[in-house]
């Protein structure tokens, strides 16, 4: 029944966050509570452009485990996940997760996890160009940090 | 023709997302690396770098390589 409630997906262009929440408010109209996250392309500093490469036997499989541990976990009416890949300019959205429950303290749990999980377990890479350089950004210990506080 | 892709910094080192490797005969996977240039194979051989095999994650690093598998060497992820 889970995968009927669960959108999990990953989006080649354009990403638009307030269209997607607009979907999945409409068709979680019992839900009392709904959280969601936007992870966005910085646009101060001096990043020129951002490019998210995946492996996609493993990328989008393991997206939809994930959200099938997250349905397991909390007491959720839908679950939405959509990942970017490709090249993003700065200001794009690169993730929007939204968690619908009954009880706002699921969704806000839900989305927390989820967003943790996708961070440090999810099959991306990540590249950043400045001053006409690409570089590929390297995992923070925070986000390891932020996984061990669920465990 | 085994084909070894190389994901993230991985890329750089191996100066291409994907290298090809004529294999005549099964070969133990170390021997496939040590067929690599020393910078990629010491990259590759990383204690945070996976392995997946025709797509599927292994973790044995004693595998034996046939002479058509995708090899695919990935480092630590930075999604989201």
């Amino acid at each position: 029944m889970a995968g009927a409630m669960l959108d999990i997906r990953l989006a080649e262009s354009g990403l638009d966050p307030a269209a997607e929440l607009a979907a999945f408010a409409s068709a979680h109209g019992g839900a009392g509570g709904i959280v969601s996250f936007l992870g966005q392309v910085r646009a101060e500093e001096a990043v020129e452009a951002l490019e998210l490469r995946h492996f996609a036997p493993l990328t989008l499989p393991g997206m939809q485990a994930l959200a099938q541990q997250v349905w397991a976990r909390w007491s959720l009416a839908g679950l939405l996940i959509v990942h970017r890949i490709g090249l993003l300019a700065p200001g794009e959205a690169i993730v929007f997760a939204a968690a619908a429950a009954r009880h706002r303290r699921d969704a806000f749990a839900a989305a927390d996890f989820a967003m943790d999980h996708l961070k440090s377990e999810s099959w991306f890479w990540k590249r950043e160009k400045s001053g006409g350089e690409w570089r590929w950004v390297e995992p923070r210990a925070q986000d390891h940090a932020d996984l061990e506080r669920w465990n | 023709m085994a084909r070894l892709l190389f994901l993230g910094r991985l890329e750089d080192i191996a100066g291409a997302a994907e290298l090809h490797l004529p294999l005549s005969v099964p070969t133990p996977l170390a021997d496939v690396i040590a067929r690599l240039p020393d910078d990629l194979a010491a990259a590759v051989v990383g204690p945070r770098v996976r392995l997946a095999v025709n797509g599927v994650l292994c973790a044995d690093r004693d595998r034996i390589v046939a002479v058509a598998d995708e090899l695919a060497f990935l480092p630590p992820v930075s999604g989201g």
